[in-house]
Order: C-alpha cells, then structure tokens, then sequence
C-alpha cells in the first residue's frame, strides 16, 4: 500500500448550485474530499450525479449564470481558490492544476496545429520563446507516445485519430508539470484497447513526475485499476468515501452495493443482473432525507426524513447512511415505502 | 447448465457479404476509393439464440447490421432468412419482411419522433405491417407497454417526458409491436447508466424466452456481451476474426486480437490477476486494409505469412472458428 502524506488539495463542504427557471438545482450539494500528493483519487457516479460539476467547480469554470459555488472551500496547497481572483484563477489553470476533458475534439481548437496549441499553454504560463515554446511541445508528443512527434506537431486535430487527439490533450495538461491533474471521462469515448493505452500513459506519468490525480468516471473497472481512493457520489452528494480496492470487496453503502450487483461482470457469471429499482430523483426535487432513500430496500422511516452525515466505519472509509449509525437498530420501519 | 442436444435450426444465414462505400473525389467527382466497412463475411444466426458481433469502432459490426436489414444496400453477398434471399427481394417484399426483422437503436433520443405520442408512435408501426385489425391496436398497445414494464398511461405522453432508459423501452416495445423473429440490438444499452443499463438487459433476456425471439446484439462492451450472449463474434476491420459459444471466447480465446481485446478490459476483480497485452498503435485505415491478416501491423506475434497471406476462418475446436494463422 502506496503512503500518501502530504495534502495538497482540500474541498470542503461544496456546494454548487444551478437556478433556473424551473427551481434551484443542488447539482454539488455539500462534499468534501482531499487529495495527496501523487495519489489517485477516483470520482465515480451515474449521470446527473454531480461529478463532472465536482470538477468544474474545483477550477471555477462553472458558468455564471445559472451555476454558481454557494458555499465551501477548496484548499490549495492551504490557500482557499474561492477567494483569488480571476486573473489569479488563469494563472492557476493550466499549470498548477490541469484539465482533460471527455470528447478531445470539443476542447481542441480545429484551426491550430496540435504543436501550436501546446505551445501556447507553455508560453502563456513560461517565459519561453516561441522556437522554444515549440521543442518543448515535441519533446511533450514524444513524451504522451505519439509517433513521429516533428510531423505530428504541425498537423491539425482533424487529421489525428481520437486516441492520439487525447494523448495531445494529456501532452497539453502536462506540459506546465501541474500538481494536480483533472481526468474528467478521459477514456470514455475511447475504444477499450486505446483506452487501456490512455490509463497506462496517466499512469506512467504520474509516477514521473509526482502529479495526483482525480480521475472522474462512471466505469467502475477503471477505478478499480488506477485509483488508490474513490468517492461514489449520488445526486449531488458522497455518499461513499474509501480506499478503491475497498469498495470491491468490502462496499457498504447500499447504493455502491446496487451499482456493482449491476455491472455485468467479465470474470463471472451471472443469469439475472440484480437491479436498483426506480431511477435517479430529479435535482429539482429532491427527497427530503437520504436521497437514495425512495430506491432502497433498507430504508427506514429515518431515512426519509434526515440526511444522514457521513460515517466513519473504518480506518479510510466513510458512509452516509443511517445503517452504519447507532441508532439504527431503535429506527421504526418506514410506514408505507415511496413508490418505486 | 447443459442443453439437450437439438438440431440448430438456421434462422439466417450470411453468405460472403461485402460492404464497401464509396468515396467521392476529384474533379468529376469520381469514386477514388472504397471503404471496406465489410469485407468478406460468412455467418449464421440460429434460431432463438443471442448472436453478439463485438469490436472497436470501425470494424464493421454495425454496418452488419444495417446490412442485413438492407438499410444499406450491400454491395455484395447473400444474406438468407429463414427461405427468402433478402438482396433479391423487390422494394415491397422487403418491407413485409421487415416484420420479422427489427431493430434497436444505441440512441433512444434521436430514434423516437419527439412530436408523436408513444400510442402513435407504437401505432404506426402496427399500421404500417397491419399486424392487428384498427380496433384492437389500443389494447395492443397497451400490452406492448405492459411487457417492457410501462404503464398504459405512458400511451399519451411525448417521449421528451420519459427518462433514457425508459426511452429504451419504448423502443422495444416498437420492435415487439410486429411479433419479429429477429431483433438487432445495435449498441442498444450503451448510452444508459449501469443501473438502468442492468433492468433494460434484464427485459431483453425475459422476452426473448417469453417471445422466443432471436437476438444480434452488436456491442463494444464485453461485460454486457458476456451477460446476455450464447455465441460471440469478434470483428477487426471488416472481417471476422473468431467466432465461438460465450464460453469458449471468454475462457480460451485464440486469435491474439481477442485476447488483447479481452485483456485491455479493466476488471474489478482483486482475485483474478490478469495478464495485460497492451496494443500498440491505432486501427488502420479501412479504405486501405492493411496486406494479409489485418491485425499483422499490431499483433504482437506475427510471422512473414501474416503480412502476404489473408488467413482463413477455420475450425479450431468444437463451436469455434478462428481466423489466424499462428493458431492452425
């Protein structure tokens, strides 16, 4: 087990929140997590569960109007990034934290070469020249596997496949050696032998040059082979918080339960798949308890009317639900169950 | 679990087919080129079997599909269900016959008209074959939503009200509405969340045995493939590379591309250490296939035949068919 001591970021109690038309949406409603230097961290949820507005708001590119951080903090390297300003923020971006994004072809810019483009990011943070803002953005390709890196540098993103349009997007990210690295869904529109290339590179440069990372995904399959901790979020929250080989073997939360009895798994066999009955409630109405309460087989009159506040169950795992509190075995049975 | 020996009957069979696109160019506007989505297939779907083809993007296993519903004119081939050759069916045949033969979309959003009902997008379909007499189509409809585990209410409201994976059922219960033989599933579950995706596999499996309907499910996800298929075909490149019963593919895979493809799946599983074969490099350009086998530019075993000689698909073991050449 890989030791990781020193923090280096700290979000605490998030809250990100959406007003529309229709109501106010608690998309990141009240979480916290740290990150360590060199570490892993795995994100992982289902659609609409907060995760990707997780790491919108970690570097404050949510869009204002309608989103906005209504509360918490996030602590870099101890200073709070809630309170610096934006042209203190662009600073930040880019090079002391990084960001890939899913679908490489929206975030690159389809009239600059791939070489231009990462050599922009260094100027913009380096006081290098252009000649050698440009090695640096070869030697970057070379670095992230991409053949022939000199003709590749100078050709469009059109003209890369997805894979390598990706590994420009890692070799942009990193080229600034930021100290934290956002993977929001890098591999998801990737075919699985391309993805497996993908994760290994991650992988490989973390390990040179120290960078932690949180990886966000809805595949469990991923975490499990490249974090060292995961978070499962569910509608806006944490709701399971501990070490990602632990959510394997030993998951507790009846969510995190639901979502693996759910995958249809390579290594076994399975005739029925077992199911989380119901779907995902609407952010603008949310329960007013556990929000997973209306699609739990365990709930309890309790669990319908209190949010229950993570627990700590182990050495580095933390639960929110009433199950794991004292007072579990004294709570009445909910009447009548919310239809599912 | 083991099954009484029983004659397989052939419910369709696919002979050859080829499926090229043109590519346009030049100052005439001439074809320069083809894509070679299919090239080359032979295969047979049984009856009442979960046929899955499986692969990376770009290797044919959709335009297999879209041509064996002739969505896509194949360019050659023959494809025959149950006595009928589908390419020499004239325009009105086919569409008769696609009563049997329906589909599923990956994308439950751009497949349902946002500006019909469900009843009138469920009672199209039934007008359209003339399945069942105008007067019963309500009480049809009904029941249709009924199998894929929607109320009848549902039969008034627009699609936009309902939530992806019950999008996904209202698709379904569009393909069951014509009592079909065959149902192609493209990609059907993988634009939903692992939990619904798990209840709408769930349905899948409990009509096929309720309707005794035949499945090809075309998936790149091999975990789903796994959980609902009897035999898997892996496709590279427009050819088939291996196809054999679910359990031979997953425990004794033989062309290297498979077990790659296998391997490069991460796998929540701490007991079961696996070995990884990482592939180099990217799948190459259809239009230009590379020589011989088309895996020889990233196998990590290939010899001097693979480069000049295309290998043949050949029986390597009960129920199994592999296309390499180090394996025979």
């Amino acid at each position: 087990m890989k030791q990781f001591e020193e923090k280096i970021l700290e979000v605490k109690n998030l809250q990100t929140y959406f007003f529309t038309d229709e109501g106010t949406s608690k998309a990141v409603n009240g979480i916290s997590f740290t990150l360590n230097k060199g570490e892993t961290l795995g994100i992982v949820g289902e659609s609409g569960s907060g995760k990707s507005i997780t790491s919108l708001s970690l570097l404050r590119l949510i869009q204002s109007p309608p989103g906005k951080i209504t509360g918490g903090s996030i602590l870099f390297k101890g200073e709070d990034l809630l309170t610096k300003t934006e042209k203190q923020m662009r600073s930040i971006r880019g090079n002391e934290i990084s960001m890939i994004f899913q679908e490489p072809m929206t975030s690159l810019n389809p009239v600059y070469s791939a070489g231009e483009q990462i050599a922009e990011a260094i100027r913009l943070h380096q006081k290098l020249g252009k000649k050698e803002a440009w090695n640096k953005a070869v030697d970057m390709l070379r670095l992230v596997g991409i053949p022939s890196p000199e003709k590749r540098a100078k050709q469009e993103p059109h003209e890369l496949s997805g894979g390598m349009r990706q590994r420009v997007m890692i070799a942009m990210a990193l080229a600034c050696h930021p100290e934290v690295l956002i993977a929001d869904e890098p591999t998801t529109a990737l075919d699985v032998t391309i993805q497996a290339q993908i994760l290994e590179l991650i992988k490989t440069l973390q390990k040179d040059f120290g960078t932690a990372v949180i990886l966000i995904t809805h595949d469990l399959g991923v975490v499990y082979e490249t974090c060292d901790r995961v978070a499962v979020m569910y509608a806006g929250k944490i709701v399971e918080y501990t070490l990602a080989k632990e959510i394997f073997t030993n998951p507790k939360h009846p969510y995190t339960i639901g979502l693996l009895n759910s995958l249809p798994r390579l290594d076994m066999d399975q005739e029925e798949l077992t199911t989380i009955p119901g779907t995902v409630p609407s952010p603008y109405n949310m329960p007013k308890g556990c929000s997973f309460a209306p699609r739990c087989a365990h709930a309890k009159k309790i669990c319908e009317q209190a949010v229950p506040d993570l627990q700590t169950t182990g050495p580095s795992t933390q639960v929110s639900c009433w199950m794991f509190t004292p007072q579990w075995e004294k709570e009445y049975d909910a009447q009548e169950k919310v239809g599912v | 679990m083991v099954l009484p020996v029983v004659e397989k009957k052939v419910l369709l069979k696919v002979n050859q087919l080829k499926q090229y696109f043109p590519i346009k160019g030049g100052f005439f506007g001439r074809t320069i080129n083809h894509v070679k989505a299919v090239d080359d297939i032979s295969f047979n779907i049984y009856q009442g079997e979960t046929l899955s083809i499986v692969g990376e993007s770009g290797c044919g296993k959709s335009t297999t599909g879209r041509a064996i519903l002739r969505l896509d004119e194949p360019t050659s081939g023959s494809i025959h269900f149950q006595d009928k050759d589908l390419l020499s069916l004239g325009k009105k045949e086919m569409r008769s016959t696609r009563k049997d033969l329906q589909v599923i979309f990956q994308d439950p959003f751009a497949s349902l008209n946002p500006r019909q009902t469900i009843g009138q997008i469920l009672g199209e379909a039934l007008s359209i074959q003339n399945v069942v007499p105008k007067e019963n189509r309500k009480s049809r409809i009904e029941e249709l939503l009924g199998h894929v585990g929607l109320r009848p209410e549902s039969m008034e409201r627009y699609p936009h009200e309902f939530s992806g994976g019950q999008r996904q059922r209202i698709g379904i219960a569009r393909a069951l509405a014509v009592d079909p033989k065959l149902i192609i599933c493209d990609e059907a579950v993988s634009a939903l969340d692992v939990s619904i995706q798990a209840q709408v596999l769930n349905l899948l499996k409990s009509l096929q045995r309720q309707f005794d309907l035949t499945f090809l499910f075309i998936s790149h996800d091999l975990g789903v493939v796994r959980h609902i298929s009897d035999r898997v075909m892996v496709m590279y490149l427009g050819k088939i590379v291996e196809i054999a019963d679910k359990k031979s593919i997953f425990e004794q895979p033989q062309h290297p591309y498979t077990r790659a493809l296998l391997s490069a799946i991460p796998v929540p599983n701490p007991v079961q250490e696996r070995e990884r074969i990482l592939l180099t490099g990217d799948v190459p350009s259809p239009i230009d296939p590379p020589s011989g086998c088309r895996f020889h530019t990233r196998c990590p075993f290939a010899i001097d035949i693979c480069k000049s000689q295309l290998p043949e698909l050949k029986i390597s073991a009960q129920n199994h068919q592999v296309a390499c050449h180090i394996v025979s």
